[in-house]
């Protein structure tokens, strides 16, 4: 009565299996069960046979290629199920149906994903490293400039300078006022305050601000900067930079927790029985131990919030030059910039040019987001803090 | 006898240095600061809205009051969380099982490398591509759907550019999938081997295994990761604005119409003024509430699983 159904070579129960069976079959009246041992040979086949099926449908029947695919993908279901039920019995057959639903979900996920990814690269690398895009603003940009490239009698002029400044200057201003905020509550979580009333409540609350919508924390941003300036002066970048921090905050505080509960505690012991202070325990021996994840969580958490669009199309306006002082007046990042130049072209009757800027923006930010989460692994990895003994 | 001895000391006897008071009271500062946060975030929110609230119905848009006003854009945004839900959560599940279970171990740390990609991938870009590439292939669905399907009380005249309440419902899925994927991926993996092997031992074949020791154990963990994409859901904002060519309320889910509450706040806010303003803020406290009970229930189970999860 085995059921290994995969004898995999460094599996160990499948070489007993014939001992097993021989002693079950000794006791009278035990009923084997018919769950034979098979391979997945004739599910490797009959895969073959479906793709092409779908081949066949798509090229000599002309279905539609979702279509095609999807007839396939049942018609494997079906048989599959038939097959094992004869070969193995029904509870195989139903085994191998499960292992084709649950590769069928992992491809399912992986098209959106190569989908989009091959839509950004494709519209957005016209663009997207043209030093001209990347060097101008849209400052007294117009419908009219559009519809003149469109007509091949002008340039196409007009970038996104001003929106990747505004998205490193806003960005920036969130960490600077997340990352000691985020950190020194952690610390405070595991150094002082353990599992007392205060830092229950903290956890609790962190918790609950890490499921804040995120235009939701824009509202808040401007409804209090509205209280501070007035609803004229309320959009500009430092209320964007607030917006953020709402967000990033709850990422720093729980990565940071979970970086510095890692750290040994013989080594905050060894440095406390040598009479160094707490603080300076904290500073030189837990913070450096720990400084790899914290270094590439923090890398995480901005590479979340420098996508966020809706808190700053609430918070921070939309300009069209540069602004360099978060202070006053509206800002523009890449994202907010990607959405009004998609949604609300120049010029309504020629959208081609506004919609291959906003392409270009979208591919700046997909590719910075990439690079910082393949930073944020480099320096988890290189920096790892030796804990292992 | 008992007079103080003029050190600064402590009662443990431990000496109170400048550098320590400093970081504590930097450490302790913070933390209050995060209570006060939140705090604000109600506070302010409460402000502002306070005057849509207590307006008279007339002058609220649709001149039939706040309630009136809000309720489609919550069912709008109820509905398209909930179809995401629907539809993405077996999909997570089926990857977290092939990470966890089926993949070799390599090729399951790789993936899910891809998938936190995938979570890192900023909403506006879902949304321009939900709108120029995906939403266009859908609509021959939505055609055979309406000619086939179209006694379904949610499939009527199918929308000719796909850009429907369905459409970004199917991008909020893709949206969920890794949350809800590395959650189920966490517990699936934490399945003591003791109970995977006995299922085994037993005679399971391997979907058998699955069902009897993984899945049980790691319930609790999917419903809370499940929950967490649902607040997610409920709060996406880009995606919607973009991909949903908004309307007033409607039950065919093929058509364009009907709106959500980020998406309304959204489109509207950077024009909005006046009463308008406190409209949309208001509608931003209800979306607060809503994502906030969604929260605290999936804490909920997801902590009562902490507390169960002892026995093994």
């Amino acid at each position: 009565m085995t059921t290994q159904l995969t004898p995999a070579p460094e599996d160990q129960r499948s070489r007993t299996s014939g001992l097993r069976r021989a002693r079950m079959d000794d006791i009278p009246g035990l009923v084997p069960s018919k769950v034979r041992p098979t391979t997945h040979r004739p599910a490797l086949l009959l895969a073959v046979g479906a793709a092409v099926l779908a081949l066949v449908l798509r090229l000599a029947l002309d279905v539609h290629v979702a279509a095609a695919l999807a007839a396939a993908f049942v018609a494997y279901l079906l048989v599959v199920y038939a097959v094992y039920r004869a070969l193995g019995g029904p509870r195989v057959a139903l085994d191998q149906l499960m292992r084709a639903l649950v590769y069928f979900a992992f491809v399912l996920a992986v098209v959106p994903l190569v989908s989009l990814l091959w839509t950004v690269v494709a519209q957005g690398a016209a663009r997207a490293f043209d030093p001209d895009f990347l060097t101008q603003t849209m400052n007294g940009v117009t419908g009219l400039h559009d519809q003149q490239y469109a007509e091949g009698t002008g340039p196409f002029i007009g970038g996104a300078y001003h929106a990747i400044v505004g998205t490193l200057i806003i960005t920036g201003l969130a960490t600077v006022i997340s990352v000691p905020i985020g950190m020194f509550t952690a610390i405070y979580l595991v150094e002082y305050g353990g599992t007392n009333r205060l830092s229950r409540w903290i956890r609790f609350l962190v918790d609950v601000m890490t499921g804040i919508p995120s235009i939701v924390a824009g509202l808040f941003a401007f409804a209090l900067f509205v209280q501070i300036m007035g609803p004229r002066d309320a959009k500009m970048g430092i209320a964007g930079a607030v917006a953020l921090c709402v967000l990033m905050i709850p990422t720093v505080v729980r990565n940071s927790e979970e970086m510095l509960r890692i750290v040994p505690n013989e080594l905050r012991e060894a440095s406390l029985a040598l009479g160094v202070p707490k603080w300076r325990t904290i500073a030189k021996v837990v913070l450096p131990t720990a400084a790899s994840g914290l270094a590439s969580g923090i890398t995480l958490a901005i590479a979340r919030i420098i996508g966020e669009t809706a808190p700053l199309l609430v918070a921070i306006g939309y300009a069209r030059g540069l602004n360099l002082n978060a202070f006053e007046g509206p800002m523009n990042t890449l994202a907010v910039y990607a959405y009004f130049m998609f949604t609300k072209p120049l010029s309504p009757a020629v959208a081609a040019p506004s919609v291959e800027r906003a392409w270009a923006a979208a591919l700046l930010l997909v590719l910075i987001v990439i690079a910082l989460n393949l930073l944020a692994r480099l320096v988890a990895r290189l920096f790892a803090p030796k804990t292992g003994r | 006898m008992n007079a103080p001895a003029p050190t600064k000391r402590s009662r443990t006897g431990t000496v109170r240095r400048p550098g320590d008071l400093a970081f504590s009271g930097a450490s302790l500062g913070s933390a209050v600061l995060i209570l006060l946060i939140l705090a604000g975030v109600a506070f302010f929110l409460v402000m502002e809205a306070l005057p849509a609230l207590t307006a008279p119905g007339e002058e609220i848009s649709g001149g039939e009051g706040f309630f009136h006003y809000v309720w489609p854009l919550v069912f709008g945004t109820v509905v398209a969380s909930l179809i995401a839900m629907l539809l993405g959560t077996p999909v997570a599940i089926g990857i977290a099982l092939f990470v966890s279970h089926y993949a070799p171990r390599r090729l399951g740390s790789a993936i899910g490398f891809v998938i936190d990609l995938l979570a890192a991938v900023p909403s506006v870009v879902f949304g321009m591509w939900g709108m120029a590439v995906f939403a266009p292939r859908l609509v021959p669905l939505y055609d055979w759907l309406d000619e086939h399907a179209g006694w379904v009380p949610f499939f009527g005249d199918a929308s000719a550019t796909g850009r429907t309440l369905m459409t970004a419902s199917i991008v909020l899925a893709v949206m969920i999938l890794p949350i809800v994927t590395s959650v189920s991926r966490e517990v699936f993996l934490q399945t003591p081997r003791l109970h995977e092997e006995a299922a085994l031992a037993l005679g399971a074949t391997k979907w058998e295994m699955i069902r009897t020791a993984v899945l049980p154990f790691g319930m609790p963990g999917v419903i809370g990761g499940t929950m967490l994409g649902l607040g997610r859901a409920l709060g996406e904002t880009m995606a919607v604005a973009i991909i949903l060519s908004t309307g007033p309320f409607t039950w065919n889910l093929l058509g364009s119409g009907n709106s959500t509450i980020p998406a309304e706040i959204a489109l509207n806010f950077p024009e909005a003024s006046g009463l308008r303003l406190s409209e949309l803020i208001a509608a931003g406290l209800v979306l607060f509430v809503i994502t906030l009970a969604v929260n605290l229930f999936a804490r909920w189970i997801v902590d009562r699983r902490a507390e169960f999860s002892g026995a093994n």
